[in-house]
């Protein structure tokens, strides 16, 4: 190529790669980090034009005050009984995480993935939403499957690829799928389930139906080209939906300056589309139960689609496959100006008087106990790696609703290949 | 070197001898990739020359065709061939045809790599095997290497190519060559011969596959993985076969498969992909047409099924040393 600055009276372009503030060995410093008075977003009626609150896509919607007190239009107004059952599902499913973490260390498991400090995003938005309404999650979303009391060890059969795995061994660990508890199948491509959700929720409208639909991806996901899809069906079909992006500041080891958060913020995205675009706290459990409370009846009453930023900070790594010392400061989550989900939930209960350190710690050996009694009668039914727990002849089920010939064939050649190896996998 | 470090060395001399050529992908920049194929370039090259993306597969493949048309030899990473599918439009419609429809004005001179293959338990997503979709393309070529040495020449070569390339990374020998024994020990690069790789510049063609193995008895085509795992087969059969490494699908070296098959009289072909419309299916299909008078026995294909790929259950999936030992013995019959 010819010297491109061979036009010299011209001013040379230069390219703008984005770079994250720290990385290892840098000190953490999010001074830079905006964070409003909770309280002081204003809180528009659902039936509100979606033009009408723009600033709340660019502000931060907040319920929790720095002495833990729920206050301003957003308040939830939450029975305690209420918030101690968030407080425990949020407790729950870190319990779980840890516990899982370990079982994948231990080699108990090919794969896992945590969502430390992220809990508030899953339990407190599903527990905002109908028991019956439609969930297209993305990996870290366990949350919704715990706020909705679904087994765990049905979710560590799963993990495990065991005999008891509804999946059949067919799916990587935690992408999970229970239709029972409207919690759609995962899918390992990002964001695939974004116009699915968009989807679902047309056809309940054209239905008449009451029932929405919420789905959620991460910060980085929202470049795919699904979510620009799923936005535009969303905004022109008005569909009951609730776009949630968990922005947690990383994806992998790219920080959110690489998704366009140098340029604007996520719930911006929603005003082009001409949607209603809120940012929140995401570890406020009360300003995300608050946000999609209101984005639920926007959507019940017909006022369309809702897309939520949620605001938070992955704490741990990406997954088991990660290491994020290698590209972030080590004091990052330490730092973090939002504090902890659980945390801040939990001195909310004690500053209302209606819980306390010593119920707090005795909850979380419980919790702790729960998970263990979970794992073992999980680990009854076999883990990742000890022998084949499913009849080989499954591996051909599902992939159509009847099996064409060429699928029987290569069923019958794989059961002589096993008659022929000696392997240890006896069929059953 | 193990298949990881001559990739990187590739990008390496080739950054170092023309300032065109480019990095970019997901988390190819200060991490260095998932896989750590990018590591160290950015701190060498720079953050314009190595840089991350947008996670947007159709994205990054059409900035990249972008950049080609401005002249610049992008080489961009897909994190999993997986998740190449959303970048499909631009790869089939755009950079397959850039030449051809421009009528030579504007070229997609850009490589794509991307890691693909099972038998890490990845599961659905982290496991597939999408050649046979791009061999289909007319306009890309599609390149896999199964050794360290190879994976470096073969890569500079695709950077140096003015076409669009695929180059499709076998992951699961990114650390050492696998036999199809996922219960044995794992071997690894420094002992094998294809793991002595010079630090400097070279390169193999692409179009010219490799006889890995000299034979009399049959001809097997493999390519990727499938090289070592027939590999070990042959040597546990004591059959006399011919292997060859393909080394490039599109290319293809018709010349070195009709020579060896017209020698040996027999046709084995084994892929990790899905059977159906897979690209053991074109070769037979060659090889039907050029060598049918020289063929003593029908031409044998070992894929993998006509499934997803199933996580728990991926051993059963793969092509291990019993179905393609199975297919030996057919093939050998008469
Ligand atoms: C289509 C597609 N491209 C790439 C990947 C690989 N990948 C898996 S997770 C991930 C990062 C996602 O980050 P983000 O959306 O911010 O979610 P987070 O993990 O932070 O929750 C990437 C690049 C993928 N799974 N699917």
């Amino acid at each position: 190529m010819t010297d491109p600055g061979a036009r010299a009276n011209l001013p040379r372009l230069s390219l703008h790669v984005p770079e994250p503030r720290f990385r290892p060995g840098d000190e953490a410093d999010f001074a830079d980090v905006t964070v409003p008075p909770a309280g002081s977003a204003r809180r528009p009626d659902t039936a509100e034009k979606a033009d009408g609150f723009h600033e709340l896509a660019y502000g931060l919607i907040r319920v929790l005050d720095e002495s833990a007190q729920a206050v301003g239009p957003w308040d939830p107004k939450l029975d305690p009984d209420t918030l101690r059952r968030m407080l425990r599902y949020m407790a729950l499913v870190r319990a779980f995480d840890e516990r899982m973490f370990r079982a994948q260390r231990q080699g108990k498991t090919s794969f896992y993935m945590k969502s430390t400090g992220e809990e508030a995003v899953a339990v407190a938005a599903t527990m905002a939403l109908d028991p019956d309404d439609m969930c297209f999650p993305s990996y870290r979303q366990q949350g919704i499957l715990i706020a909705r009391e679904w087994s765990l060890v049905d979710m560590m059969n799963q993990i495990y690829s065991n005999s008891a795995d509804r999946l059949g061994g067919k799916q990587l660990p935690i992408m999970y799928s229970v239709k029972e508890r409207g919690f759609f199948s995962i899918s390992g491509n990002l964001a695939t389930q974004y116009p699915q959700a968009v989807g679902w929720a047309m056809a309940s409208a054209a239905k008449g139906d009451s029932r929405i639909a919420a789905t959620w991806c991460g910060e980085g996901s929202t470049a795919e080209g699904d979510f620009h899809s799923a936005c535009t069906f969303a905004s022109v079909y008005r569909a009951p939906v609730i776009l949630n992006v968990v922005n947690n500041q990383w994806a992998i080891s790219s920080f959110s300056g690489f998704a366009g958060a140098e340029a604007t913020t996520f719930a911006a995205r929603a005003l082009g589309y001409g949607i209603a675009g809120l940012r929140v706290d995401g570890n406020d459990a009360l300003a995300v139960y608050a946000a999609t409370r209101w984005a639920a009846e926007r959507a019940r009453t017909n006022q369309g689609a809702t897309l939520i930023e949620h605001f938070t900070y992955r704490a741990e790594g990406h997954s088991t496959s990660d290491d994020p010392s290698a590209y972030r400061s080590a004091q990052e989550s330490g730092k973090w100006p939002l504090g902890d989900p659980v945390v801040r939930l939990k001195q909310h209960l004690i500053a209302l008087g209606e819980w306390d350190e010593e119920r707090h710690a005795a909850q979380d050996k419980e919790v702790a106990e729960q998970v263990k009694a979970a794992q073992k009668e999980a680990e009854a039914n076999g883990i990742l790696g000890h022998g084949l727990h499913q009849p080989l002849d499954t591996l051909f089920d599902g992939v159509f609703e009847e099996m064409p010939w060429h699928l029987r064939e290569q069923q019958a050649q794989m059961l002589a290949e096993e008659e022929a190896s000696g392997r240890p996998w006896a069929r059953k | 070197m193990n298949m990881i470090q001559a990739i990187n060395s590739a990008m390496d001399v080739m950054m170092a001898r023309d300032p065109d050529v480019i990095v970019m992908g997901e988390d190819v920049g200060y991490f260095g990739g998932v896989f750590r194929a990018t590591a160290g370039l950015q701190a060498k090259y720079g953050k314009t020359r190595v840089f991350d993306t947008p996670i947007t597969e159709i994205g990054i493949v059409g900035v990249a065709i972008g950049m080609g048309a401005y002249g610049l030899r992008p080489v961009p990473e897909i994190q999993f061939a997986d998740y190449i599918y959303p970048a499909l439009d631009q790869l089939v419609s755009e950079a397959a045809r850039l030449r051809y429809r421009s009528a030579g004005e504007f070229t997609a001179p850009i490589t794509v790599r991307s890691p693909f293959g099972g038998g890490i338990f990845g599961g659905q997503t982290h496991s597939q095997s999408p050649e046979g979709i791009f061999t289909h393309v007319s306009g890309i070529k599609t390149v896999i290497p199964s050794t360290p040495y190879d994976a470096k020449g073969l890569l500079i070569a695709a950077i140096e190519d003015n076409d669009p390339v695929l180059f499709f990374e076998p992951k699961r020998i990114y650390n050492g060559p696998f036999n199809g024994h996922w219960d044995r020990p794992a071997e690894n690069w420094s002992k094998h011969p294809g793991g002595e790789v010079p630090t400097g510049y070279y390169h193999i063609p692409l179009g010219k596959a490799e006889i890995v193995r000299p034979g009399e008895a049959l001809t097997i085509l493999a390519y990727g993985t499938m090289v070592h795992v027939v590999r070990g087969v042959v040597e546990e059969a004591g059959v006399d076969a011919e292997i060859i490494d393909l080394r490039t699908l599109v290319p293809l070296d018709i010349e070195a498969i009709e020579a060896s098959v017209r020698k040996t009289g027999r046709c084995m072909i084994v892929h990790e992909a899905t059977r159906t419309s897979g690209f053991g299916a074109e070769l037979s299909a060659l090889v039907q047409e050029r060598c049918f008078y020289h063929l003593e026995a029908p031409i044998e294909r070992v894929t993998g099924f006509d499934t997803p790929y199933p996580h728990s259950l991926e051993w059963a999936y793969f092509p291990g040393p019993v179905r393609i030992g199975e297919a030996l013995r057919k093939i050998m019959k008469d």
